[in-house]
């Protein structure tokens, strides 16, 4: 092998034609980012999708078979829009249990 | 049922797999969706991506993709949007999407546009008709991507062209733009004992769109989701460029809480500093949650209001910038009764 082919490899006519992302971003879990983890009083809840609107993560999610409100603690951030905004505050912040029992 | 039990069967939901799999939706007609149609659809920006917690143009790029009618083409100019939705090798779209340079993303609009009719005519694509949707933030769009926008909707091209407006080049470290309103302390115009943040006003984009004598332009805000997808799908139906400009809070850059983000942008209408109207063939209408204000004036809320609760006004608060105040509600009364003027025929 030349050094010319050692350096740019197989030659530019092989190469991609722009960047090309392969994986969807579903497989990165922004999870853990998070403080405080939404929980839901399903008493209160009118299930208005307010919070299902509002989450910038699209972790608030409408469940077809239930038809209740679930969060998707894999993606949550923890940013609390959805407690902010819900209209009958069935949505509560706290601090998630495992992280509890670590202090 | 405990938290684990809870977070393992949420994690069976959360793989992308599952979700392009999911059969489509029986097709509703988009203005009798119901909100639990809208809810129900798959994202097609996709979770994952790593924008900040409660960032509001992330909000945006949801709703935008639960609202379009077909096969689509997206076009992204670089900016926080950008950047959070595709450090390789993830990506966050579940639709076509291609990057630009942060000046020419109209430009690759309407190239993309000319392209897929050029492919139509040859028979090479089966679809009929391919939505081409360019995105851009406020840097992308008041300051440098403005010539070539300027040129794409002169020339006419079918796009929808959506400016999520965060009021600054937050990405790169809260800098000003030409959409920072007055009074704002970024990066490059720091509050300090000289001056009060930015003292210049916001740039008019819209009026300067407007201009243009454009089929539909628009103003949208997030809190008002109904709204801002209709109007979304109103810009997608046009033949010929649509404008939409989209009112995101960023609460990194703004230096407010993250879960108070929505609640700045349903303020922001409230006060009349963000009024949301739309302009079909240059005839402007307001919208429905900022009428309420034209017809009950005693209801708008004052600045102070808005302003309050974000870091970048805290300066305005010291008793010797009371004056800056002021001046924000004398400007922000000045552009709302000029609009209420524009939009005099269509009230009442």
């Amino acid at each position: 092998m030349s050094k010319q082919q050692q350096y740019h490899g197989s030659g530019w006519k092989n190469l991609v034609m722009a960047a090309v992302s392969q994986k969807p971003s579903t497989d990165f879990l922004t999870g853990d980012w998070k403080t405080f983890m939404p929980v839901a009083d399903f008493e209160k809840c009118v299930t208005c999708l307010t919070c299902v609107m509002l989450c910038p993560e699209g972790a608030a999610r409408l469940d077809s078979n239930t038809g209740k409100v679930y969060f998707d603690l894999n993606f949550c951030k923890g940013c609390g829009i959805c407690a902010a905004e819900c209209p009958t505050k069935a949505i509560v912040m706290q601090i998630p249990e495992k992280d509890k029992a670590e202090e | 049922m405990t938290t684990t039990q809870n977070e393992q069967s949420n994690r069976k939901n959360s793989s992308l797999k599952l979700e392009l799999s999911k059969p489509a939706m029986p097709k509703v007609e988009p203005y009798k969706q119901t909100a639990k149609d809208i809810a129900l659809k798959p994202d097609l920006f996709l979770s994952g991506h790593r924008a900040c917690a409660g960032c509001g143009p992330a909000t945006v790029l949801r709703l935008v993709t639960k609202a379009l009618r077909g096969p689509t083409i997206v076009t992204q100019a670089t900016g926080c949007m950008e950047i959070v939705c595709s450090i390789y090798p993830y990506t966050s779209w579940g639709l076509p999407w291609l990057h630009t340079a942060f000046e020419n993303v109209a430009a690759n609009a309407s190239g993309i546009e000319a392209a897929v009719k050029a492919l139509g005519k040859k028979g090479k694509i089966k679809q009929e008709h391919i939505d081409v949707i360019a995105i851009a933030g406020d840097g992308g769009t008041y300051d440098i991507g403005l010539q070539a926008l300027s040129g794409a909707i002169e020339r006419g091209h079918d796009f929808l062209f959506i400016l999520y407006d965060n009021e600054g080049y937050m990405n790169t470290g809260i800098q000003r733009s030409g959409g920072t309103p007055m009074g704002a302390s970024t990066t490059t115009t720091p509050a300090g004992k000289v001056l009060p943040g930015k003292m210049e006003k916001k740039k008019p984009l819209t009026e300067i769109i407007l201009a243009h004598d454009i089929e539909y332009v628009a103003t949208a805000t997030p809190y008002y989701w109904k709204d801002m997808m209709s109007k979304v799908q109103k810009g997608l139906e046009v033949e010929g460029s649509a404008f939409l400009h989209i009112f995101a809070p960023c609460p990194r850059g703004w230096r407010t809480d993250p879960s108070r983000s929505m609640s700045y942008s349903k303020l922001s209408v409230e006060t009349c500093v963000f009024p949301i109207w739309e302009a079909v063939n240059g005839k402007r209408v307001l919208s429905i949650p900022s009428k309420m204000y034209a017809l009950a004036p005693q209801k708008k809320k004052p600045v102070i209001d808005y302003l309050e609760g974000q870091g970048r006004f805290r300066h305005l608060f010291k008793p010797e910038n009371k004056h800056v105040i002021d001046q924000i509600q004398q400007a922000t009364d000045n552009h709302w009764q000029k609009l209420l003027k524009q939009c005099e025929t269509t009230i009442r």
